[in-house]
């Protein structure tokens, strides 16, 4: 399931992420750990579908890439 | 797999709320002792806290309550089913908890006189107190964590805890969900701080991390505990929340109602006295739906703007910030609609309940060497603040033990059986996926476990859980990730089946709809003024056993013992005169 175009609740706005740059700030504080760098990007994106929606790696984003959806089975 | 070794003296297992405090008490107890922490998940934003929380459910402060009608309120809240020495270890520790996270910058709310600003949610005592400002908690414990310098170590999954020859514990075993490094800790003190069993029923969406719990808490810490050894207590009374539908987080009545929020059945009435989170509650709540006045709704929609406006200040800033756009999804505003609850699936969870790994008032499990602080240990209704002060009695405890105790030798066997055991499904290629194991047994045990329970469901249950004992064994995953996945599994049929054989065992009803047993309808004291304990005996089986009450520390008055029996509104009544009276 990583990085295809299924609508997941971690949206990454791709020109402000800076995971390319080094930054992993989001995929650190994610307690499910479903974040990671996208190889075809170098940017952070949504690798697995267990998010809890709990917004730690929009609330810590330096740039603030980062916009969580409610998952769409809760919406 | 490569194969890390650590040896440290205490082992703390949960980065958390109860874990963090525990590694800095035993550090400040004693600094010689090397602590290391232990996280499956990121220290800085992990546990039932990890976005901060918007109050204290159970502060016992000077002038508001006394530790004696703390413990008082919640043998009662707890149907007499508490062990009152590990009440009152929390609630005589209660204030210098509060005072101390003032200290290092957690903001509670206080009047204008600087008093802390205690609020009565509770059915007889005041206790809770507002934290409208909560949301930097971990950011605080970081800090007061690198300042008594104990070592952290970030997403390993431990899996089991190492006994020696005695039966102490010697250590534990682990994982990294990202490397797959297998870690072999040597210690000589293992404090579980693993949080609730929140992925044990599954939500109603159907999503498997929809749930209330932070859903990185499997049940860890009960399946370890039970594993070594250790006695759980009170896994029949199990955690169900009234919960927002579908967003299956708090409704947040606690928070609201102090500023006139209420719980409210489908004509806007409200039908229960006390707000306060209780299987009898959930049982009004359960006989409102059964009676045709349901939904039953949260109601703000009767207050003022500004009350409204702080409320949603509160509420979409602190633990579950993300209600706030669920709500604008659906189009809910609190100022014209109610907000539509719904009952949880199940879970463990002694923060709330009553269900956990056997401890007494010094944080110790039955077995040498081993802790536990938190929503897991068996406080009933010790929430946050409990965590922060069995944290600290598990840290403190175990740097004692740590000075009178030598490293029990690391038993070889072990460390090799799990690690056949835990990296089986990488090496498997073709089988089952853990989603898919993990999505048909928490299905089972919404079908079997959910109450109101019966006999024969529970014993059905159990024979369908072994089925899925049996397809463990074949499961397949491709990377350490869900290998994470797939050791949870293994958790969750582990707190499955305690919680079946628990409620089957205690032949009558209790706590509301928490223990609901409809072929036991009535509450038995004669039999049943006991708590049921869980324990792996020496062949390996299963062992549920009675385990007699200590004496009550503070006697029950007759007029209180009832009070959390009778949470119905009564309709108004007329006497003689024909004044009317009441609510």
């Amino acid at each position: 399931m990583a990085f295809n175009p299924i609508d997941f609740p971690v949206k990454v706005n791709l020109d402000a992420c800076i995971a390319d740059k080094g930054c992993t700030v989001c995929i650190d504080v994610c307690p499910l750990d479903v974040l990671a760098i996208d190889p075809a990007t170098g940017k952070a994106g949504m690798k697995y579908d267990e998010c809890w929606y709990c917004l730690p790696c929009e609330k810590d984003c330096p740039t603030q890439a980062i916009k969580v959806d409610i998952p769409y089975l809760l919406r | 797999m490569e194969t890390q070794n650590i040896e440290v003296d205490i082992l703390v297992i949960g980065g958390g709320t109860a874990g963090p405090m525990a590694a800095i008490k035993a550090r400040q107890k004693n600094p010689a002792l090397k602590v290391l922490l232990l996280e499956k998940a990121n220290v800085k934003r992990s546990g039932a806290i990890s976005m901060g929380m918007d109050g204290l459910n159970n502060a016992v402060i000077p002038g508001y309550a006394t530790p004696e009608q703390y413990v008082r309120e919640i043998t009662v809240a707890n149907d007499g089913i508490v062990n009152q020495k590990t009440l009152f270890a929390y609630a005589e520790n209660s204030y210098a908890m509060i005072e101390e996270l003032d200290s290092w910058g957690v903001r509670f709310e206080k009047d204008e006189n600087g008093d802390y600003a205690v609020k009565k949610v509770h059915h007889m005592g005041t206790y809770v107190l507002p934290m409208p400002e909560g949301h930097d908690i971990k950011k605080v414990l970081y800090r007061k964590l690198k300042q008594a310098r104990v070592d952290i170590t970030n997403r390993l999954v431990a899996t089991r805890v190492l006994t020696g020859p005695e039966g102490q514990v010697a250590g534990a075993l682990a994982f990294d969900c990202r490397t797959g490094v297998y870690t072999v800790i040597r210690a000589k003190a293992v404090i579980l701080c693993t949080g609730a069993a929140g992925r044990l029923g599954l939500p109603a969406s159907g999503y498997l991390f929809g749930t209330y719990e932070n859903p990185t808490n499997a049940g860890d810490g009960y399946s370890m505990a039970y594993h070594a050894g250790a006695e759980l207590s009170g896994i029949e009374c199990f955690q169900i929340n009234p919960l927002i539908k579908d967003y299956n987080g708090p409704a947040c009545a606690y928070v609201t109602g102090p500023m006139g929020g209420y719980t409210a059945n489908a004509r806007g009435e409200r039908f229960i006295e006390s707000d306060y989170w209780s299987g009898q509650m959930m049982q009004e709540f359960h006989q409102e739906l059964a009676g045709g006045k349901g939904p039953v709704f949260l109601k703000l929609n009767h207050l003022a703007e500004e009350t409204v406006a702080n409320i949603e200040n509160i509420l979409h800033g602190n633990e579950r910030p993300s209600r706030g756009r669920f709500h604008q999804g659906r189009g809910t505003d609190y100022r014209s609609d109610m907000v539509e609850m719904h009952i949880s699936e199940i879970g463990l969870c002694s923060g709330h309940s009553a269900s956990g790994v056997w401890v007494n008032e010094r944080a110790e499990t039955t077995v040498p060497g081993l802790y536990a602080a938190g929503d897991l240990a068996c406080v009933p209704h010790n929430y946050m603040l409990g965590a922060f002060v069995y944290g600290r009695l598990a840290g403190e405890s175990a740097a004692d033990y740590c000075a009178a105790t030598e490293f029990a030798a690391i038993d070889a066997q072990q460390v090799e059986a799990e690690r056949q055991r835990i990296f089986a499904p990488l090496t498997r290629g073709q089988g089952l996926s853990p989603a898919q194991v993990e999505f048909k047994l928490r299905r089972l045990v919404n079908d079997y476990l959910q109450p109101p329970k019966v006999a024969r469901r529970m014993e059905i249950g159990l024979r369908r859980f072994e089925d899925i004992r049996a397809d463990l064994q074949k499961m397949a995953v491709s990377n350490p990730h869900e290998l994470m996945r797939a050791a949870e599994v293994g958790f969750i049929l582990d707190c499955a089946e305690m919680a079946a054989r628990a409620s089957l065992f205690r032949t009558e009803s209790r706590w509301g709809l928490y223990h609901y047993r409809q072929d036991y309808p009535e509450r038995n004291d004669t039999d049943w003024q006991a708590h049921v304990q869980v324990r792996k005996d020496r062949s390996g089986n299963m062992q549920v056993f009675k385990r007699a009450l200590e004496p009550y520390l503070v006697e029950l008055e007759e007029a209180e013992k009832k009070v959390y029996r009778q949470l119905r509104i009564q309709p108004r009544q007329t006497n003689s005169s024909g004044d009317h009276y009441g609510v």
